[in-house]
């Protein structure tokens, strides 16, 4: 069986998503790292000088700090990279605006779907701008900001200026300190006190360069008593040569104020996925944060909640699914710094043709977050002897007062479960790609319907010829 | 050429070398209905997992067909689109997947065998209205077909379930493994008419049974008592209910040799649970 599994082309697990429209950039920065590059990229933005220097602070922050000791292996070569591209000149205003190359290549994605539905709320980034992007009227009446981050340096400075690296300082790690250098695009979001935005708010990032990293950042701010969903996507065509993704986002949710922040990401088997992603969550508030990974060459991501004030909450989902060739080290964090605080992790990872998963999750209690409640669930299933799973769980609690549980298991697909389907008529992969859609049926439900079919059809191209 | 199951000296070990069944010959022909009776371990349910091609079951002699295809040279998969259907005695439970999702999947491979994985499915409003109709005749809550298959079920709700499957699939051959075990008796009442419903004169049934209300609609053509791995004796439906009310003591006493080798079977398994619970 695994020989034979092993024979199977592996990259044809995304062959769906691996191709490539021309694109006629407009600009492209010279392949590297310095502060000419970083200079330049705000020069042709247009930036304030307070943003020119952060980024070359950023840039300085960058160059002090080693690699990540731990996690996965990282072998970048951060000279040989583009860090950025700006595809045309104005953003499309209208779907009609939208240049074709980039409407067909939307196409092949199926975002179209999506469009219709959510063509109001519907942000799509191109590379590193976003080209698209038409807000509902309705969320401009209300106050709401929803646009680019680019955009909101220029019309939002004060608000952009007010939060832009509170959350995630540029010290905080080396990738968070480039992504502060050389960032592009990302959304910006503010939604005012009291309003509650009924539909998920949605954007589609996607890397079509090769050795391009895509650095966004992403702001979003959720002022009391607020709501909103947020929903980002990814696909990535397939290249031979590494490539980068770096995000940062930041998320500050106010006393008694609710964030969901949902991500699928499919990366290219060549990409590297090292994203910074925190929230701040005061007095009642509740941040939850979805976040499902497959492919990649190697993904390091923990979404993390802060409960600053009493009565905070966070939650996190996350999925990961590792195939030949690729490294999840994806996981959670959560921090209670006051009292009456309760966050929940639920982990599931999926392992197969010599994919390794790890789990990596820190809960951590300060002195004072008295009768702080956190649950962690992870559970892991390795399909084949050669892939492999792992669990990190870190917990510091510096209170007596607390309630904190932890379960971990790992299991293979039963012989009984399989003869049960079989028995019934499905093939042996069928079988397996319902136990494995079975087994993140938690994250699957809490996505928005075009996301829960787009997801299942991943797994589906994930599992295939997985069994032989 | 005629439609049945033929079964022919049928010996069946398990994946660790013990053998279960010793010789079984048994021909069903479709429209029939066969029960099949017995004391627990005489090897009804290996019977069932070996005409369905359980991984943990070797054939070591002898032959299945249907219709004349050798039914031992396919895997569970194509048995199952071939017409072969197994009411499981202990369903399993598939986390996640809903009963409607996987009813799906499993009617639409059965009535196009040929169908490769990823290809269309029954679309979708023909299957909710074919499926809600079939629960609403085995007296089903139209919730039930959005739970997770068999997680969490009663012992009652499995046995429905699996009749469901019965009725969406409507298999050619079907071996009901005490589909009546759990249900009180108005439930096995139903069953027992759902049964008679789905089947009537295209399936060939086999009842594993220990109980004749499953068969009161279903009144068996052929009563077969398995004892010792081998079927000792076949009579018409007064042997069902002799069986029933009497026991197995008169069977024991005749077939003195099968008596024997079900009692060393039994032996080697309290062996094997006393040495498993010594090394604990």
């Amino acid at each position: 069986m695994a020989t034979d599994a092993v024979t199977k082309p592996q990259i044809g697990d995304i062959n769906k998503y691996d191709f490539r429209t021309e694109s006629n950039y407009v600009f492209k920065a010279r392949k590297g790292l310095d502060a000419e590059i970083v200079n330049q990229i705000s020069e042709i933005k247009g930036e304030p000088d307070w943003m020119r220097d952060f980024r070359l602070r950023s840039l300085e922050i960058f160059n002090s700090k080693p690699m990540p000791a731990w996690g996965g292996d990282i072998s970048l070569n951060f000279q040989d990279i583009y860090y950025y591209l700006k595809p045309a000149d104005h953003q499309g205003k209208t779907w009609e605006d939208v240049p074709e190359e980039i409407k067909k290549t939307f196409d092949r994605l199926g975002i179209p779907e999506a469009e219709k539905k959510f063509l109001a709320g519907v942000k799509a980034q191109f590379e590193s701008e976003v080209v698209y992007g038409s807000l509902q009227e309705e969320l401009g009446k209300q106050g709401v900001i929803f646009t680019d981050t680019d955009t909101a340096v220029r019309e939002h400075p004060d608000l952009v200026r007010e939060y832009i690296s509170t959350i995630i300082p540029s010290t905080d790690n080396k990738f968070a300190a480039l992504n502060s250098a050389v960032w592009s695009g990302g959304s910006f979001i503010y939604v005012p006190k009291g309003v509650k935005i009924s539909f998920p708010l949605q954007a589609y990032f996607r890397i079509n360069a090769e050795n391009m990293g895509q650095f966004e950042r992403t702001l979003i701010i959720v002022d009391e008593g607020a709501e909103v969903h947020y929903v980002e996507g990814c696909t990535a065509p397939m290249y031979s040569t590494e490539s980068l993704h770096s995000a940062v986002v930041e998320i500050v949710v106010k006393k008694h104020a609710r964030c969901r922040y949902t991500t699928i990401q499919n990366w290219a088997n060549n990409i590297y996925n090292l994203v910074t992603k925190r929230a701040v969550a005061y007095e009642g508030a509740l941040m939850e944060w979805i976040d499902g990974n497959l492919g990649s060459r190697l993904t390091m991501k923990y979404p993390a909640v802060y409960m600053m004030e009493p009565g905070a909450r966070g939650e996190i989902l996350s999925i990961a699914f590792s195939s030949a060739g690729q490294h999840q080290d994806a996981g959670a964090k959560v921090v209670h710094c006051a009292p009456d605080t309760s966050s929940r992790i639920i982990s599931k990872s999926i392992s197969k043709n010599g994919g390794r998963s790890s789990y990596r999750g820190l809960v951590k209690v300060e002195s004072g977050a008295q009768r702080s409640k956190s649950s962690v669930v992870c559970d892991a299933l390795i399909l084949d002897p050669q892939s492999r799973s792992d669990t990190y769980p870190y917990i510091e609690v510096d209170e007596q007062d607390v309630s904190i549980g932890h379960e971990a298991s790992v299991s293979r697909i039963g012989e009984e479960q399989l003869f049960y389907l079989t028995s019934r008529g499905l093939s042996e992969p069928e079988a397996n790609t319902m136990i494995v859609n079975g087994f993140i049926e938690p994250l699957i439900k809490e996505l928005p319907m075009e996301y829960a079919v787009e997801m299942n059809r991943l797994i589906e191209l994930q599992m295939e010829g997985s069994v032989g | 050429m005629s439609q049945a199951l033929t079964i022919t000296d049928l010996h069946v070990a398990t994946s660790e070398g013990k053998e279960i069944l010793r010789g079984v010959d048994l021909e069903i022909k479709r429209g029939e209905v066969h029960a099949l009776m017995g004391p627990n371990g005489s090897g009804k349910s290996t019977l069932g997992y070996a005409i369905m091609g359980h991984p943990g079951y070797t054939v070591t002699r002898g032959n299945i067909t249907l219709d004349g295809k050798d039914v031992l040279a396919m895997d569970p998969t194509e048995r199952a689109r071939a017409g072969i259907f197994l009411a499981f005695q202990r369903p399993m439970a598939i986390p996640g997947v809903k009963m409607a999702d996987f009813l799906r999947h499993a009617a639409t491979n059965v009535r196009r065998p040929d169908r490769k994985e990823g290809e269309d499915l029954i679309p979708m409003r023909e299957f909710r209205k074919e499926l809600n109709e079939k629960m609403s005749q085995l007296r089903m809550d139209k919730e039930f077909a959005r739970r997770y298959v068999n997680e969490g079920f009663s012992g009652g709700e499995m046995k429905r379930a699996e009749i469901l499957q019965l009725a969406m699939l409507r298999p050619q051959f079907a071996v009901l493994d005490e589909t009546d075990s759990g249900l009180d008796v108005d439930a096995v009442r139903l069953a027992s008419q759902s049964i008679a419903d789905i089947g009537g004169q295209d399936m060939g049934i086999l009842i594993i049974t220990h109980h004749e209300h499953l068969l009161e609609h279903n009144r068996p053509d052929f009563t077969h008592v398995m004892l010792g791995g081998r079927i000792v004796e076949t009579g018409g439906p007064e042997l069902a209910v002799e069986l029933h009310k009497k026991g197995y003591d008169r069977i024991r006493a005749a077939y003195p040799a099968a008596a024997a080798a079900e009692d060393a079977m039994r032996e080697q398994d309290a062996e094997a649970s006393s040495a498993i619970g010594s090394t604990n």
